[in-house]
């Protein structure tokens, strides 16, 4: 009976629609959440960035008016700038340090684990946190920073007190709260390195710069990819830290992309502009990401 | 044989010279931070030393006394161990399905998930917003998603955006491609249902990176920030950060009670952090590697 029964369990027909059934029900829940709450929003943020919805009063359509006005504020450029400067110096200091502390922590001392730990403690900070601290590290007169220049007999900057300095800060107070995530990453990279390159590197007569220059680095060119790649995508969209610790100011100084869309959106409701600002940076972040891509691919050849 | 020797010891001391200083950099604000929240004001604003000189617990009473600050704890967690759950039950379920079943469309649809994780999240937020305030029949809305505030200012809407997030689901199947067919082959000769393979055979293989979506999923939402701030601005819903961060007004800031609620605000994701890092920095490692 029970032969019987597994062999017409088997049949490829029946047991294909099983499969399907289960594969469907399975996902089918994920799935209806993913549509209504990624998809549509998707699909209504595009509709909405043609007209000048704003959660109160008649709505008209305006064309393609909210994306030529894009290029005529001076505001989005003043956004655009502040979010470029701050991506060209996040990313490349967020990959250095994380490479560097990764190298450091690649070595067969049991002290490595607890080093480790302590690096990704950052990490687990909250974004607010974090900003806290640094809003007391970074005070002008009792912050920590400026005590311990002063030792040195330096005068510290007003840090985010200063608009040439504000933005300088908060790329600090980010490479420090993230760098420990890409740090596993690359940790992870470094253990893939097969350790006969750097054997035949030693007999070579090859130095320790010569070994990283042509060896650590080319191996590490799929990690550095996923690396960057998620560093620009998270520079462009920074918020969190100008948002608490600078306001965008001194003088617009940190004003970022994603803090002027929340301004417009959410504070002035100006929600169809807002729309339109944002489909004008996932373009920005994606040219970027292209940008990188070919960069890494033809820095490690 | 010596000058080797001694080369090597040098070498081993630069290296924890330079790993110490890292971790002091990495460790000593948080340190900086607890140490703060036990001096008062005078003393914070003065003095320079790390050990309080008056030792005392006023700016943590005055955080629960100034803002609904337990009220806040409790908010948040249940929107990170709700969400942490959901992800983990979804991300799992979906995940599964995407790495062993064979279905119609399934290309496309796992594409479409992953294409979703490309697009900055600050596209989808203002029509997200409009999505769950004029949610049909829910929150006084009518059958139009009118008169009513729809799933605005309740747990729902941090919750059901991010319930089943593309990354679980991502996750999960990376992990489920790595076990082999033939264990789910075995026991669908012997009979066993499509849910059976799954409940009794799979699932018992996933409880690490389980594990992993749990206190990676439990992290992001105790430490989010945006979407709290714009979807929860009813006072008795707000989360501990966007509570923090009433802290710091335009005019002055309460250090002390801000760095007690600081510490306050990290202690869960710490201990979670401290419980399953051997885990975590496993699961890191491979899903950024893979």
């Amino acid at each position: 009976m029970s032969a019987v029964g597994s062999v017409r369990r088997r049949r490829p027909g029946r047991a294909r629609r099983h499969q399907q059934r289960h594969g469907y029900l399975f996902i089918a829940l994920p799935m209806v959440l993913f549509a209504v709450f990624t998809v549509l929003p998707i699909g209504i943020a595009f509709v909405l960035s043609f007209s000048d919805y704003s959660v109160i009063g008649e709505t008209s359509w305006t064309g393609i008016g909210n994306y030529t006005r894009v290029f005529d504020d001076p505001y989005f450029t003043t956004a655009l700038v502040n979010t470029v400067v701050y991506t060209l110096m996040y990313v490349p200091l967020g990959i250095v340090v994380a490479l560097g502390a990764a190298m450091l922590l690649n070595r067969r001392v049991k002290a490595v684990k607890i080093y480790r730990t302590m690096f990704y403690i950052p990490v687990i900070s909250s974004t607010v946190a974090t900003a806290t601290i640094w809003y007391w590290l970074l005070n002008p007169q009792y912050g920590l920073l400026n005590v311990a220049l002063g030792w040195f007999g330096i005068d510290g900057p007003a840090w985010l007190h200063d608009s040439r300095w504000a933005m300088p800060s908060i790329v600090m107070m980010a490479v420090w709260a993230g760098f420990g995530t890409n740090m596993m990453i690359y940790l992870a990279g470094l253990k893939a390195v097969p350790p006969e390159l750097y054997e035949a590197a030693r007999l070579d007569g090859a130095n320790a710069w010569q070994a990283f220059r042509h060896i650590t680095l080319p191996q590490l060119r799929r990690t550095t990819f996923f690396v960057s790649t998620l560093l620009i995508i998270g520079a462009f969209q920074v918020f969190d830290q100008a948002f608490v610790l600078t306001k965008g100011g001194p003088g617009n100084s940190t004003i970022t992309l994603v803090y002027y869309i929340y301004n417009k959106g959410f504070g002035k409701l100006e929600m169809g502009y807002a729309s339109a600002i944002s489909f004008v940076l996932a373009a920005i972040i994606l040219v970027f990401a292209i940008v990188n891509a070919r960069a890494v691919d033809r820095e490690s050849r | 044989m010596t000058a080797v020797l001694a080369k090597r010891r040098v070498k081993s001391a630069i290296w924890y010279v330079a790993v110490t200083a890292l971790s002091v950099a990495t460790v000593f604000p948080l340190v900086w931070t607890l140490a703060t929240s036990f001096k008062g004001e005078g003393e914070i604003l003065g003095g320079t030393g790390l050990v309080p000189r008056d030792f005392s617990l006023a700016n943590y009473t005055e955080v629960f006394s100034e803002v609904p600050f337990v009220r806040y704890t409790l908010n948040t967690l249940v929107i990170a161990l709700v969400g942490a759950a959901t992800n983990m039950f979804f991300g799992g379920l979906a995940g599964y399905a995407f790495a062993k079943l064979e279905f119609r469309f399934k290309r496309p649809l796992f594409l479409g998930l992953l294409a979703s994780m490309m697009i900055p999240g600050i596209v989808t937020m203002i029509p997200l917003f409009l999505i769950l305030k004029k949610f049909p029949l829910i929150g006084g809305n009518d059958p139009f998603g009118e008169g009513g505030v729809g799933f605005i200012n309740s747990y729902w809407a941090v919750i059901l955006p991010g319930a089943a997030g593309s990354f679980a689901i991502f996750f999960m199947r990376q992990f489920f491609g790595t076990l082999p067919d033939e264990l789910g082959e075995a026991a669908r000769i012997d009979g066993a249902s499509e849910f059976t393979v799954f409940r009794k055979v799979y699932l018992p293989l996933a409880k690490a990176p389980l594990a992993v979506l749990g206190l990676l999923t439990f992290q992001a939402g105790w430490n989010n920030f945006m979407w709290p701030l714009i979807v929860l601005n009813n006072r008795d819903m707000m989360t501990v950060q966007v509570g923090l961060s009433s802290f710091i007004t335009d005019y002055e800031t309460h250090y002390g009670p801000l760095m007690a609620g600081t510490v306050i605000a990290s202690l869960p994701v710490l201990v979670v952090f401290l419980l399953g890092q051997r885990y975590l920095i496993d699961g890191i490692a491979h899903a950024g590697i893979k």
